[in-house]
């Protein structure tokens, strides 16, 4: 078996055994049925709280609201706009990131005087800058963007930090001896030693702008985003467990998405080269 | 021979399987007497580091048995029979370095004390007595491979395997070095097998040079080796040790030279 | 000490030279108190409301800290009983990788159902489900992730599999370990914030920046906001500290 279909079904079976187990904690502890008592009762394991896999699984072609669109629809269409401010977040960070990496690498004193501000930036939390950039940008696309890509800076800037670095310092000293200015010197050293590391923090960036984005949505009242749906699902929760476990399924299939799709790139793009450690 | 504390017959070592297999030792016989120093020379990938971990019971023959101490190898290896010392060091950074000269003992009955005692004792016969509590990022690669000797030595086996050891350290040090392990290897009379890369290094060392061709791996000849002990700098500057140098070079390359006039001990 | 005062003196002065400036500019522009109060605003908040502060600082530290400790030991053990079994760890590590890019503050509101929302166990649950994996992959990859020549070594000692794990494969592990403690330390009190977010008890750091914000009363909210921040570095620099004393030789390698 090709290593790309070992991948598919391990995770499949992954997924199996988690469904399975899910169902034998039902079993054991959960709400008894015609014909069966379960021996234990665990509030955890009731109906309420751990729909059965079937019932999540039925609530997706369900209406969401009455007389609504079914509920897979609109999940979907939160995905995606959540997803599109996710990527704008992403791509916003990647930037820059990169762009701080290079001007660190560049200036010693700029580094020692701002990365530490850079780190300190993560210890705030971002749901308490969130409301803030909602009101000075506007509650909005660009608004969760930003609050995405400050997630997403940091794990690039200092993969790019230490990327850069890499570069052997041989290479270097040549570049020097062809008297190369420090433009060529990034573009054909520093950049393609950095690849592997940048790539690397790219894959962790990309889970952390959807983070970021469904954080983002929570404080500015959006309620078309999976954020919302999640908020939404969970206030009335009561009234349709199954449609909550539904969104946040959808919200998982979102992230492990993206960070999928960058690991391809990254696949594709440093075809040929030594491997880093497994991520 | 039978104060052979080695004995290989008929051994046969091959890599892999059907057309990616590889042939890295034939008909290897050799019998390595108690007490000697023997080493293995020949080119690169001659098989010269498989052979030493045959010996070693690191990796099994295909073919052929290897006796150690009247026992097979794998027994000897569970019995402790053998201390080995690689290329690089492998201590453990989390460890002083007494407690990397410790570590083997740790595994055997004796006690606390006796351990620390042997590591101290070790330590001070490889001359590094008053770096026990240093860990090795603060050592040299010298003294670094010192303390891989010493933790090799402490539970006091038969033999002593060791690949390449000085191989990458400069070639000041190396001489130094193999002063101290010649000291070594009178005072506790352990018998050596000894990998390495350099000829003059093989001569001055060893009693006995096993020459190997190319893979698939022969022993080509064994060279007695018999320079007066015990060996030191002017043992390099003597006229006898050139001639084995150029036997050892001319064998390597495929050629016998008229041998020197002294005694030859006849190869097994 | 002169070249570790050089070390940080840029930082050092960046910090002063902002505040100083944001003081002043604020002033002088009148910019609106929402956005940015004047440093002296927030320092005069923290001042007056720093008994509530250090109550809700400390309630959410204890859900961090609960969930850390949940979390990471549960890591541990998942790391420990995987790295015996290569086939497993192998198998197991990429997916892992994989569950960690699911948005696990999604998992909030499932949380407050099981546990309760009042109680702070469903709070630390969500910081135990955040920390668990970039503990658990980095334990495992240090278990696992050992230089074949000391694996090599310990077999020509014949040693049991016991001692090689005991002796060889844990104190590998232990930086791995650190390191991943580190990042979660610092993800713990954001995750608990944000769990926060979604309901529960009322004197936590998470529901007070909310409240003072959405009364517009900013400069509470900052001072909140410095206090989340500057808990979250002393926790980190706490576990840098365990690191020194865990890890003496560490040092020399450059890591830490």
């Amino acid at each position: 078996m090709s290593r790309a279909a070992r991948s598919v079904a391990s995770f499949l079976v992954v997924i199996g055994l988690v469904a399975t187990i899910w169902e034998v904690v039902k079993l054991l502890g959960g709400e008894a049925t015609e014909g069966w008592t379960p021996p234990f009762q665990w509030r955890i394991a009731n109906d309420l709280n751990m729909p059965h896999i079937w019932d999540i699984a039925a609530s997706f072609a369900e209406p969401a609201q009455r007389n609504g669109p079914p509920l897979g629809l609109v999940l979907a269409d939160a995905a995606v706009f959540t997803l599109r401010e996710a990527f704008g977040g992403f791509v916003f960070g990647a930037i820059l990131g990169l762009a701080l990496a290079i001007v660190f690498v560049h200036s010693l004193l700029l580094e020692r005087a701002l990365v530490p501000y850079v780190v300190a930036s993560q210890t705030v939390p971002i749901i308490a800058i969130a409301p803030v950039v909602v009101i000075w940008l506007q509650a909005g696309w660009l608004s969760v963007a930003v609050i995405s890509a400050y997630l997403t800076f940091f794990p690039v800037t200092i993969a790019g930090i230490r990327g850069l670095r890499s570069a052997d310092p041989r290479a270097l000293e040549l570049m020097r001896s062809y008297a190369a200015s420090p433009f060529d010197v990034l573009r054909k050293v520093r950049l393609p030693a950095a690849a592997p590391y940048l790539f690397a923090a790219l894959k962790v960036a990309a889970t952390a702008s959807v983070v970021g984005a469904i954080i983002g949505e929570l404080p500015s009242g959006i309620r078309d985003g999976l954020g919302g749906a999640i908020l939404n699902f969970n206030q009335y929760y009561v009234s349709g467990p199954p449609k909550l476990w539904a969104a946040i399924i959808v919200a998982a299939v979102v992230g492990f998405g993206f960070f999928t799709v960058v690991r391809v790139a990254e696949a594709l793009l440093l075809r040929g080269r030594m491997r880093t450690s497994e991520t | 021979m039978s104060d052979a504390v080695v004995s290989l017959r008929g051994v046969r070592k091959v890599f892999g399987a059907g057309s990616d297999a590889t042939n890295a030792l034939e008909k290897i016989d050799l019998e390595i007497p108690k007490g000697a120093f023997v080493s293995l020379i020949g080119p690169s990938g001659c098989g010269k580091s498989t052979l030493l971990r045959l010996i070693g019971d690191l990796t099994q023959p295909t073919a052929g048995t290897i006796e150690v101490n009247g026992k097979s190898a794998h027994r000897a290896r569970l019995d402790r029979d053998y201390g080995v010392v690689f290329q690089s060091p492998v201590l453990f950074d989390w460890r002083t370095v007494e407690r990397n000269v410790e570590l083997p003992l740790e595994m055997s009955p004796i006690g606390k004390a006796a351990r620390v005692e042997r590591a101290r004792a070790m330590l001070a016969l490889v001359e590094l007595t008053g770096f026990e509590r240093r860990y090795p990022w603060q050592l040299s690669g010298g003294m670094q491979q010192r303390v891989a000797i010493a933790r090799a030595l402490s539970f006091e086996p038969a033999i002593l395997l060791m690949d390449e050891p000085f191989g990458a350290l400069d070639e000041m040090t190396r001489e130094r070095l193999n002063i101290e392990l010649l000291r070594i290897w009178q005072q506790t009379g352990t018998t050596i097998v000894f990998v390495t890369h350099s000829i003059p290094e093989a001569v001055f060392l060893s009693t006995r040079v096993v020459v190997m061709s190319a893979r698939p791996g022969r022993i080509l000849d064994v060279i007695g080796v018999d320079l007066s002990q015990p060996r030191n700098d002017l043992t390099r500057e003597d006229e006898r040790y050139f001639g084995f140098i150029t036997r050892v070079r001319e064998k390597l390359r495929g050629r016998d030279v008229g041998r020197p006039s002294a005694v030859e001990v006849a190869a097994s | 000490m002169s070249v570790r005062l050089r070390y940080y003196a840029p930082a050092v002065g960046v910090f002063l030279i902002v505040l100083v400036l944001w003081e002043v500019t604020v002033r002088a522009l009148n910019i609106q108190q929402f956005l940015l109060p004047r440093p002296s605003a927030i320092a005069a908040a923290f001042a007056e409301h720093f008994d509530e502060l250090m109550t809700v600082g400390r309630n959410t530290l204890v859900e961090a800290v609960g969930g850390l400790a949940i979390g990471g030991s549960a890591a541990l053990l998942v790391a420990f009983a995987t790295a015996r079994w290569t086939t497993a760890s192998r198998a197991l590590l990429p997916f892992a990788v994989a569950a960690n890019s699911i948005p696990i503050i999604a998992f909030a509101p499932i949380m407050n159902n099981w546990f309760g929302i009042l109680n702070p166990l469903s709070k630390m649950m969500v910081v135990a489900v955040l920390v668990f994996f970039p503990i658990m992959i980095n334990t495992l990859r240090g278990l696992t992730l050992v230089d074949p020549a000391s694996l090599e070594l310990m077999r020509s000692y014949a040693a049991s599999e016991r001692a090689v794990f005991v002796k060889v494969r844990v104190p590998n592990a232990l930086p791995y370990f650190f390191t991943a403690v580190k990042i979660s330390a610092t993800l713990s009190l954001i995750g608990a914030i944000v769990a926060e977010y979604f309901g529960g008890a009322q004197s936590v750091l998470g529901q007070f920046i909310i409240t003072e914000a959405a009364f517009f009363r900013f400069a509470n909210a900052w001072a909140a906001i410095v206090v989340a921040s500057a808990v979250s570095i002393a926790f980190f620099l706490i576990i840098v500290a365990a690191e020194r004393v865990a890890l003496p030789w560490h040092r020399a390698n450059g890591g830490g």
